[in-house]
């Protein structure tokens, strides 16, 4: 129903029909007119038919798009892939194996020395680890539980985390025995609802957060000011990652609405969007060249993305696989995609070819999270079973 | 949810395939072997017999099929014991709201029935459940009663049956080990009555957080207006944009592939090995942001394309020397100092400006960069109003300056071809573990934990 006083309080002038009628207060375009009750009536009607009308349009514009987007697709990637060498044996086995967390894990990131990993989970704690000799470097036990989402700045000297507490907090790393990491706490994001992904952009005074709240936003870390939000999610925004093109101006996101949404980052504009999946998606990263992107969905399967052809180019699903992907990535040279799974497997898809190349066991629970190291060695992954795993 | 409505699918369609009747001591009708199970997961999704393991196991987990012989653990045997799927009026999907009150005169009944020997976790339950509901003791007690008289009227085959389901069923809802009782805190509660659990059984009614779907966001009517209103904007404009043909986009990843690949440790290997599986750091000390002598394959991989170059910092190191050579090094200089001025922090935004106006665009500037006219005059009247992105333009031009310019003749130069020729490729030490073994010499080995 439309905004409407059901007060007949006043008998006069309809302002519409101007017959003698009992009236009632009605809102047009944020001005206060009085009505007589049929007039009111056929202003509702009206409304209805407009918003029926655009969503007509609405769908209709969509329906030609799809059209549009067809016409450039005269191949499909698994017919081109047909040329490429099929994949051979694959082994891979786990080769460090971190425990400490004393629950759930739910993120991790790399630094870009190839050894150092953070990760998060539900009972608050954030640890850095020496993943190579499998210490522990640095911990942090945070306010809140269910810290969903954790970044390792680029320099390699701050970490950020968030979760449930709707900020996103900057902290820097020293190894001063004496100092209480705590206490240098810097809180950088603000949102209205839990954190699900952070990232620092090409240097450790910029992140880019995404939020339950439907939108993600770009801040400034010394400050703490807002550059840019992005709006235009219809639910929970779940994942996002950055472009690695030289212009570094993009990123892509992926939420609950079932889309994925390209963005630039200086005008705060949905440049694409892509709605293919049947579900919540979980995970997006971006295919090593930048002309694509992976997404992970509660639908069991993961998609590939051309920016370029402006379509879906390849779907990864198996039937036997019924479980959502909560986390996927590429190897350096985007040949294989792996993705973690909520039925404690890692699948590791041939990424031009479609088909599925090893299934890795080894977790207890659910993998939640899966990153790639930075020089393509080794990935980890970490799971509600309490541990990460690095795997090479 | 999803996953659970798959599971379920799963289930008539087996149900259509496996039907067969297998002798207990008494016989059960409808029941299927373990070994079934498996067997038929292999067949109908091609997977190998671990992975099937794996997924009846998440199945037996999930309370769709239990087991007849052994049901107070849910774990699929892939042998001769006997399963049978759990009716529907237990599944997770149908949501029925696991009350005390049901759990107690289950708990009573078999009480009753064993004479007072439950099992441990049961006991505790029991006696805490006892505790709890005392006031409505005596109809727990009496319903319990009623229930086991009327189940022995049934055929024995069908009491097994029921016994066997009910078991499964309150295993999964009340998982051993669990505290009794004590709701996941800190997290909006999915279901009435959710147990926080240590390590030992997953189990699988845990969930995250809850998420705001497009199914329960309240819609008002202007905001829907307002939403289809974006909605037609963002098609219109998205039909303008130009596309690429997919076949040219597909070839892309070919062509990038084939680069990358020898580069793509988990693919190719990496020499002398790759740290993770031989314990030995040397690929990183060789690889290291700066070393005297980089590896070939490093200095081949800035021949790529103008990005690896200049990311790379050694590699950006040898540009700068090169560019020094042809008197252009400010383009380098002054694209570093654009980078800083779009990451840096927000307060030092106008100095930056500043400092590379003064450096770089100030006219009888030090190290002056040739832009075109028209850019320079749109930065210029840019600075005026400083900001993060002012020097975008400039930056981009100057980028593609070098990019285009400067970069094939670095590589065609023989800085560039001498950089070639020293790098090392470094020795492979003795022992030589690919992922990917081309050679096939046993069966695949099954990824160890």
């Amino acid at each position: 129903m439309c905004d409407q006083t059901f007060l007949a309080v006043v008998f006069g002038p309809c302002d519409k029909c101007s017959k003698e009628k009992p009236l009632r207060a009605v809102y047009i375009k944020s001005e206060q007119l009085s009505y007589c009750s049929l007039c009111v009536e056929m202003v509702w009607l009206h409304e209805n038919e407009t918003l029926a009308s655009l969503k007509n349009e609405a769908e209709t514009l969509k329906g030609k798009l799809e059209e549009e987007r067809a016409k450039l697709h005269d191949v499909e990637l698994h017919q081109v892939a047909e040329r490429v060498e099929a994949l051979g044996q694959f082994v891979m086995k786990t080769r460090r194996t971190l425990k400490g967390h004393g629950n759930k894990v739910l993120c991790m990131d790399w630094c870009k020395d190839k050894r150092r990993i953070v990760s998060s989970s539900q009972d608050g704690k954030v640890i850095v680890w020496d993943s190579f000799t499998t210490n522990k470097e640095h911990a942090v036990t945070m306010p809140c539980t269910w810290v969903m989402a954790c970044a390792y700045a680029p320099s390699g000297c701050a970490i950020a985390c968030g979760g449930l507490d709707n900020k996103c907090s900057v902290y820097p790393l020293t190894f001063d025995k004496n100092e209480n990491m705590a206490a240098k706490k810097k809180s950088v994001a603000m949102h209205t609802n839990y954190l699900s992904a952070c990232s620092f952009t090409n240097s450790d005074m910029q992140i880019l957060t995404a939020s339950g709240d439907g939108t993600c936003a770009l801040w400034d870390v010394e400050s703490g000011q807002l550059l840019q939000s992005f709006h235009g999610h219809g639910a929970d925004v779940l994942c996002l990652d950055l472009a690695p093109s030289e212009t570094g101006n993009t990123f892509v996101s992926g939420g609950c609405d079932k889309k994925a949404m390209v963005w630039d980052m200086r005008s705060g504009q949905c440049i694409q969007s892509f709605e293919t999946h049947d579900s919540d998606i979980n995970s997006v990263r971006y295919y090593p060249s930048g002309d694509a992107f992976a997404s992970g969905s509660d639908d069991a399967t993961c998609r590939l993305y051309d920016l370029r052809a402006d379509r879906e180019v390849a779907i990864y699903s198996k039937e036997s696989i019924i479980f959502g992907a909560s986390s996927v990535d590429f190897s350096l040279s985007g040949r294989l995609l792996f993705a973690g799974y909520n039925d404690y497997t890692i699948n590791v898809w041939d990424v031009l070819k479609g088909s599925r190349v090893s299934i890795l066991f080894g977790h207890e629970n659910r993998v939640s999270t899966l990153r790639v190291s930075p020089d393509g060695t080794a990935f980890c992954s970490g799971s509600w079973d309490h541990t990460l795993r690095v795997s090479a | 949810q999803m996953e659970r409505m798959i599971v379920s699918m799963q289930d008539p369609d087996m149900g259509i395939k496996m039907r067969n009747q297998r002798l207990l001591i008494t016989v059960i009708p409808h029941a299927m072997t373990g070994n079934d199970i498996v067997e038929w997961l292999i067949q109908k999704y091609g997977i190998t017999e671990e992975e099937s393991l794996h997924l009846g196991n998440l199945i037996v987990k999930h309370g769709y099929i239990y087991p007849l012989k052994d049901p107070r653990s849910l774990v699929l045997r892939a042998d001769e014991s006997p399963y049978r799927f759990q009716t529907p009026y237990f599944w997770t999907s149908t949501k029925w709201p696991a009350t005390e009150l049901d759990y107690a005169i289950y708990l009573a009944k078999k009480n009753i029935r064993k004479q007072g020997n439950l099992i441990e976790h049961e006991k505790d339950n029991y006696n805490l459940l006892h505790k709890r509901i005392n006031h409505t003791w005596d109809f727990v007690v009496m319903q319990a009663r009623e229930q086991l008289r009327a189940a022995k009227q049934r055929r024995k085959g069908d009491r097994i049956v029921i016994d066997c389901q009910e078991q499964a069923n309150w295993l999964r809802q009340r998982p051993p080990e669990a505290l009794a009782l004590v709701p996941a805190w800190g997290v909006p509660p999915i279901l009435g009555t959710m147990l926080s659990l240590q390590p030992g059984a997953p189990n699988v009614l845990e969930q995250g957080p809850e998420r705001r779907n497009c199914h329960t966001t309240r819609v008002q009517l202007t905001k829907n207006m307002d939403y289809y209103k974006r909605e037609i904007e963002y098609c219109r404009k998205a039909m303008a944009r130009t596309r690429v043909k997919s076949s040219i986009c597909l070839e892309g990843y070919l062509k990038f592939n084939e680069q990358y690949v020898p580069h793509d440790p988990i693919m190719s290997g990496c020499l002398p090995s790759n740290p993770w599986i031989t314990d030995d750091t040397t690929y990183w000390a060789m690889n290291a942001p700066t070393v005297p002598t980089p590896t070939k394959l490093r200095v081949e991989r800035w021949g790529f394309n103008f990005s690896e170059l200049i990311t790379d910092p050694l590699g950006r190191a040898q540009l700068l020397e090169f560019l020094k050579k042809e008197f252009s090094a400010e383009n380098l200089s002054f694209w570093e100092a654009c980078e800083e001025l779009r990451y840096g922090e927000q307060s030092r935004i106008s100095e930056i400006v500043d400092s590379i106006y003064q450096q770089f665009l100030a006219p009888g500037a030090t190290r002056w960069v040739n832009i075109d006219s028209k850019t320079m005059e749109r930065t210029l009247e840019g600075i005026k109003t400083p900001h993060r992105y002012v020097m975008d333009d400039a930056q981009m031009h100057i980028y593609m300056l070098m990019k285009k310019d400067s970069y094939p003749r670095f590589l065609k130069s023989d800085l560039y071809k001498n950089l070639l020729a020293e790098a090392i490729i470094p020795p492979e030490t003795k022992k030589r573990v690919f992922p990917f073994m081309r050679k096939q010499r046993h069966s695949s080995p099954s990824p160890a934990l």
